[in-house]
């Protein structure tokens, strides 16, 4: 029981540190390693809270997927290192009050909130000893909440076909192979008879 | 078992780092993009962590989609920085002013 809490702790301090690092940081390279960092850190958590479906894919979209691409922008773009703190001073003021209202808030809602016992008929008990989390989540997922996943795999359609749209670069010298022009093409358009006079070119 | 105050603690703190980067940061637009995959992350650990606590498992399908829209929204994102470097040659916050607004 002291090692589950010490590991929280642990989880839990190294988690926003590394957050601090994100934003602080210098280099926008950095900054994507302390944010899979914090992945890999509350997929700890995740373990921890008995949630390991989520905590495998937690490492494997955000670390595996959108970490790398962020990388692969970072990297691609060239961008000037410039230090936060240049412009810091002039949103210091904004932006701590806004942040000190919603921490305020949230701290109140932490503070007062009290779990409503009634919560009763619960779809899926996680903590069921008969499945494995991965069971249950399958049980729900696919029968229960059908609709989310549907809507989440046309989520990803949608972001996939809109980043290749915006992505594709046709450039007007490149040769490209058009259907239209082949399927289009025939006898009398692509073959031409030139009667050439002896001596002359064309 | 730790109380679920930790986690909600955890949870607010992840979420206000996230507000402030957005806040200050006005140098690199990748950086917000960031931010704001820390405040997702943040809305995920209270999903799980409610339904660890309340032994109901929708909390998790919803963490799900939460992830999957965060990786959406990662890629449209990126790919709009992407061609906005492309022609203007900046992604300075700063710079981003066609609109006035």
């Amino acid at each position: 029981m002291i090692v589950v809490s010490l590991l929280f702790y642990l989880f839990s301090f190294i988690m926003i540190a590394s957050a601090f690092m994100v934003i602080l940081s210098r280099n926008p390279v950095h900054s994507v390693l302390f944010l899979i960092l914090c992945f890999f850190n509350s997929a700890g958590i995740f373990l921890i809270l008995g949630a390991e479906f989520l905590a495998f894919i937690l490492v494997i979209v955000y670390v595996g997927a959108v970490a790398v691409l962020f990388l692969f922008v970072v990297m691609m773009l060239d961008v000037e290192f410039k230090s936060i703190s240049s412009s810091v001073i002039s949103y210091l003021p904004i932006g701590m009050t806004i942040g000190v209202i919603v921490l305020a808030e949230l701290m109140l809602v932490l503070f007062t909130w009290r779990r409503n016992y009634s919560v009763t008929d619960n779809l899926g008990s996680s903590n069921d000893s008969q499945f494995s989390n991965t069971e249950t989540i399958g049980l729900v997922l696919y029968t229960d909440n059908i609709l989310f996943f549907q809507l989440a795999g046309l989520i990803l359609l949608a972001s996939m076909i809109g980043a290749i749209v915006l992505t594709v670069n046709h450039r007007p010298s490149a040769k490209r192979q058009d259907i239209n022009k082949q399927v289009e093409r025939d006898a009398e358009s692509s073959i031409e008879n030139i009667d050439i006079k002896p001596g002359s070119g064309i | 078992m730790i109380a679920i105050n930790n986690y909600l603690a955890l949870a607010s703190i992840l979420f206000v780092i996230g507000i402030f980067g957005v806040f200050l940061n006005k140098k690199n637009i990748i950086i917000i993009l960031m931010s704001i995959e820390l405040m997702l992350l943040a809305v995920n650990i209270n999903l799980v962590a409610f339904s660890t606590y309340l032994n109901d498992i929708t909390g998790q399908i919803f963490s799900l989609l939460v992830l999957t829209v965060a990786a959406a929204e990662a890629a449209i994102g990126l790919a709009i920085l992407v061609i906005y470097f492309r022609n203007k040659g900046s992604i300075s916050v700063e710079d981003i002013t066609e609109m006035k607004g």
